[in-house]
């Protein structure tokens, strides 16, 4: 069971990529491949500052900065020098690595000797649990944030911007800066994630953020999937289920490991798997038509 | 209210498929005017519709709306004065969004889009009693996404959200040429009723020489990016509609 429980955990750190990836993917239509270097940013300065013995406090707020300023680099790179978007994060991906190597100083920072959120404050005696719901409190908070922005006038013109670029320009939005700062939002979430995992696993490392994006996509067509089965329009509900995608996604891989299959091709597995959940829906439609 | 100086757009300058879409037009729209514009496809309708607009910057040449020199300024910060229904009806509403928020939208058009929730239950009334006057049916759907309504119902509220927040130019941009006659003769009723009720200042740009002769208080042609032809008020009133005809014969 605690190795379910393990996946739950896993789920709720990643559930921040998730939220983020609904934003760049769902809202601006962008597939944003800043993810892999931007968890790692996060990931990176907050083992880097807890080293340094700062607070959680102050790490938290400089995290989501830095992954912001990496958001809004591939934003300013894709709207003002009109560059795809896809090569604008693969840029910025590729810049980040060195950035964050520098950052360390090596390739590999444990952090077993300072305390983390998770062990600063106590709410279960059993240390997984514990874990468990700092996890809930902390994702139930950014939620609500993103929940409350995206029915806020601004949020409903950060929709139309990425869904109708004519009238909401017609409607006086600047679409480039509704980008950009879509962009830094999504990218400020996943190094929130970087920021929750490094403090779980107790180290950082330049590789964590390999492949990571394939977590938030694969979370968000999930949510999608069922969004559309259920013809969900309401906001929270979709954040809601975004959330789920992210746990949905850890279990299923959990149920891969434990089920015998060989760690080695975790990622082969994870990519069958977001394939599979892309195409069902339209292998499903061939009949009907 | 409009005032369009010697502007030209030149597209491609300087190479084989270079191409003068508007060629120098000098052009006085006054407050309260309703102007129609035809010509062939390529006359350079369009294109002085959207160097109007903003979304077209002109190579040369000055515009200024109201007084206020406009010429180098992007669409959105156009909006100030400024909205539009697109010959696509796609384009002039969000699918995916409901019909509220939607209008939530258009009735901030000219102000910011701030951190606050706007969408209140006086704000979902006053949209619904809006939508009412369409008479359509539709004052009971505002929930729904806009991308469920048909072009000719979603043309329509684009002309409604137009005037949710003040407005002082209507651009119409061949509002009918994506609909069915009954749908397109609403749309049309409706911009004339708007136009007239809110005094606006209207552009609109058609193919439809009927809309042409019906609607409008002055009418100019255009070709190969000139106005040929320019009718004010009297002179529209006694152009028959088979003249009409004879301009692009």
């Amino acid at each position: 069971m605690d190795f379910y429980l393990a996946a739950l955990i896993q789920g709720l750190c990643f559930s921040a990529i998730a939220l983020g990836i609904f934003i760049s993917m769902k809202i601006f239509n962008i597939p944003d491949i800043t993810t892999d270097g931007s968890y790692t940013l996060g990931g990176v300065v907050t083992a880097k500052l807890l080293m340094a013995h700062q607070p959680v406090f102050v790490v938290l707020p400089v995290v989501i900065v830095a992954g912001a300023l990496a958001g809004a680099a591939t934003g300013i790179i894709h709207t003002k020098l009109k560059i795809n978007a896809l090569l604008a994060g693969i840029l910025v991906m590729t810049a980040l690595y060195s950035i964050n190597l520098s950052i360390m100083g090596r390739s590999n920072i444990p952090i077993n000797s300072v305390s983390t959120i998770f062990s600063l404050i106590n709410i279960s005696a059993n240390p997984n649990n514990n874990t468990f719901w700092i996890l809930i409190v902390f994702v139930a908070i950014i939620t609500g944030v993103i929940g409350y922005l995206l029915k806020t006038d601004f949020g409903i013109a950060m929709r139309a911007a990425g869904n109708s670029e004519s009238m909401i320009r017609a409607l006086g939005v600047n679409t480039d800066r509704m980008k950009i700062i879509g962009l830094a939002l999504a990218n400020a979430l996943t190094a929130l994630s970087g920021f929750l995992v490094t403090q779980f696993q107790v180290f950082a490392d330049i590789n964590m953020g390999i492949g990571i994006v394939i977590m938030g996509l694969g979370s968000v067509i999930i949510a999608e999937t069922l969004i559309n089965w259920f013809r969900i329009t309401s906001v929270w509900l979709s954040l809601v289920l975004v959330l789920s995608g992210a746990v949905i996604f850890q279990m299923v891989l959990a149920f891969t490991l434990s089920s015998g299959v060989d760690p080695t091709l975790l990622k082969l597995v994870t990519a069958v798997f977001v394939l599979l959940i892309v195409s069902l829906p339209r292998l499903s439609f061939k009949g009907s038509s | 209210m409009i005032d369009i100086t010697q502007v030209h757009k030149v597209y491609n300058r300087g190479k084989a498929n270079q191409v003068n879409a508007v060629n120098g037009v000098d052009l006085k729209i006054s407050e309260k005017e309703f102007l129609v514009i035809v010509g062939s496809n390529g006359s350079g309708k369009t294109t002085l519709l959207n160097l109007v607009a903003g979304s077209v910057l002109p190579s040369s040449g000055d515009i200024s709306i109201d007084g206020n020199n406009v010429t180098k300024k992007a669409d959105y910060r156009r909006s100030e004065w400024i909205a539009r229904v697109f010959q696509n009806p796609l384009s002039g509403t969000a699918p995916d969004l409901s019909i509220l928020d939607n209008f939530r939208l258009a009735a901030i058009r000219t102000k910011r889009k701030g951190l606050s929730i706007g969408i209140n239950p006086q704000f979902k009334k006053d949209v619904k009693d809006k939508i009412a006057t369409l008479g359509m049916g539709l004052e009971n759907k505002t929930e729904q996404l806009m991308g469920t309504l048909s072009g000719g119902q979603r043309q329509a509220l684009t002309l409604l959200m137009s005037v949710m927040d003040t407005c002082r130019v209507l651009l119409l941009d061949e509002p009918t040429a994506a609909l069915d006659p009954r749908s397109a003769d609403i749309v049309m009723n409706t911009a004339d009723k708007l136009v007239k009720d809110f005094g606006l200042t209207a552009i609109l740009v058609t193919h439809n020489l009927k809309d042409a002769f019906v609607y409008g208080n002055r009418i100019i042609q255009m070709s190969e990016g000139k106005i040929i032809k320019d009718l004010n008020e009297q002179k529209k009133i006694a152009l028959k509609q088979n003249d009409l005809f004879d301009w692009f014969a």
